[in-house]
């Protein structure tokens, strides 16, 4: 039928221009994964270093991920429940870690943190160092660089959240008795639930794949501040490409998994 | 009683000023008049969600317009019901009642009473996102009743139900206004809600409530 050749016509030019990005992220894995052997995968993954940039990968990625939901929850919420001076300001600032050059976000942290603060003539690492903390080239460093790009994305997904709920049901719980917290806690942040996860989930995705900020930041100190996208770019400066690929696709394992997560959660914004 | 005297309000993009209107201890008043008029805006002011510009708002023998909206002991049932997506029908019948620390055992008895007086005793256990309009229209009343407020504000309760369950919806209201007793302020476009519920019409017309005696 002329309508249903139509309509096949119009699938197929459609799938063709979709489907080349397809067809080339299919063909990057494949590379990758032709490239390597399972003996060069095993070595890498038995590699102390590599263990030690898996172990704090994991862990850095969730404590980021976990303070970006708590910040993107208060300020998503702040930005769409309240008028305030400065809203269009702060809505602007929150999103500037999206745009920024990664580079020069890491630039920015090791200033901020290492460069004398101006009127005190003293850094806030210089202020936190006699109370016991470090950032700058230390754990925590890779933890703030991947925590200040991985907020902003937290903060819109929140922002779209509660966006998408009725505030009427929080006006009610109002009138029943309940504060503005009480509110909060009681009605409107168990609807955020499924917005929480994904804002937790893309946070996560996010500063996995954190690479720039980190190594200007934190250092690419190998069993010290080496996380799995250092790891690729300390194994390549060496030489040891089939131990960069190895750690590629095993990165590439782990943000399928958090893909996945987030499909099974439907990648919802909100209840 | 609701009160209101000289009341000021801005509502969008018009403002309301010098509201007067009384409506007695226990009478069911009917607020009718144009979309935009701003009887919405009204509803909210009294309930605490909207800031009055100036003038008091009375209810009881108390003057609330300074107070946030949980210590008005006011039911309120907007338009679109604003129930809570995560909740069954039980725990919207409790809600307020958990809030001021009742008992277990006082909760569970003014849930049967509430579940009895609505007919939704089969529903109690299922979540409000499964309801039927009618159904959620019922859990709204109901947990705007749960603590016995002074003061019930219904806003357009009918308006988006098909006939039959307005006409349900009706009876009902007529059963809680002789069972309870409540002071109320029901805004409805449809003059038969009126006819059939009303003690007292009132009509927002020209930036004042007028009252309607019917003549």
């Amino acid at each position: 039928m002329p309508a249903a050749s139509g309509e096949s016509r119009f699938f197929l030019l459609m799938g063709a221009i979709g489907g080349s990005y397809v067809l080339l992220i299919l063909l990057l894995l494949l590379a990758d994964i032709a490239y390597v052997s399972p003996g060069d995968f095993r070595a890498a993954l038995g590699n102390p270093e590599i263990q030690a940039a898996i172990s704090l990968t994991l862990k850095s990625c969730t404590v980021s991920a976990i303070l970006s939901v708590i910040v993107g929850t208060a300020l998503g919420y702040l930005l769409v429940r309240f008028q305030f001076w400065g809203k269009h300001i702060v809505n602007t600032l929150v999103d500037i870690p999206i745009v920024l050059p990664p580079l020069v976000l890491g630039l920015s942290l090791l200033i901020l943190f290492s460069r004398p603060l101006p009127g005190l003539g003293y850094s806030l690492d210089d202020w936190l160092r006699p109370r016991g903390l470090s950032i700058t080239f230390t754990q925590w460093a890779v933890i703030v660089a991947q925590f200040s790009v991985a907020a902003a994305f937290a903060v819109r997904t929140m922002r779209v959240t509660f966006e998408q709920m009725n505030p009427r049901a929080e006006d009610v719980a109002r009138t029943l008795g309940c504060t503005r917290s009480q509110a909060f806690l009681q009605v409107a942040l168990p609807q955020a639930g499924p917005g929480m996860l994904t804002a937790f989930t893309i946070a996560w995705a996010r500063s996995l794949g954190e690479f720039g900020p980190i190594l200007v930041f934190a250092g690419a100190t190998r069993g010290r501040t080496e996380v799995l996208s250092t790891s690729v770019f300390l194994e390549l400066s060496i030489g040891h490409l089939e131990a960069a690929v190895a750690v590629s696709l095993l990165m590439v394992v782990l943000a399928v998994i958090v893909l996945s997560i987030l499909r099974l959660t439907g990648g919802r914004t909100g209840g | 009683m609701i009160q209101l005297v000289d009341l000021c309000l801005n509502a969008g993009k018009f403002r309301l000023d010098r509201l007067c209107c009384t409506i007695p201890t226990g009478s069911y008043a009917v607020l009718m008049g144009r979309s935009g008029q701003g009887k919405t805006t009204i509803l909210e002011s009294i309930c605490g969600l909207r800031p009055v510009r100036s003038g008091s708002i009375r209810l009881g023998d108390r003057l609330v317009h300074n107070l946030p909206p949980g210590e008005r002991g006011v039911g309120y049932v907007p338009q679109d019901l604003g129930l809570f997506p995560t909740m069954t029908v039980r725990e919207h019948l409790d809600f307020a009642l958990r809030l001021r620390r009742w008992s277990t055992i006082d909760c569970n008895q003014r849930v049967r009473e509430l579940a009895e007086l609505l007919g939704i005793g089969e529903l109690l256990g299922r979540n409000v996102r499964n309801l039927s309009g009618g159904e959620a229209q019922r859990v709204a009343l109901g947990r705007a009743l749960s603590f016995r407020p002074q003061v019930l504000l219904l806003d357009e309760p009918l308006s988006s139900l098909d006939e039959e369950t307005r006409s349900q919806m009706h009876q009902l209201l007529v059963g809680v206004k002789q069972a309870m007793h409540t002071t109320t302020l029901h805004v409805t476009h449809s003059r038969d809600e009126a006819a059939a519920l009303a003690d007292v019409r009132l009509t927002l017309a020209d930036g004042g409530i007028r009252v309607d005696t019917g003549e």
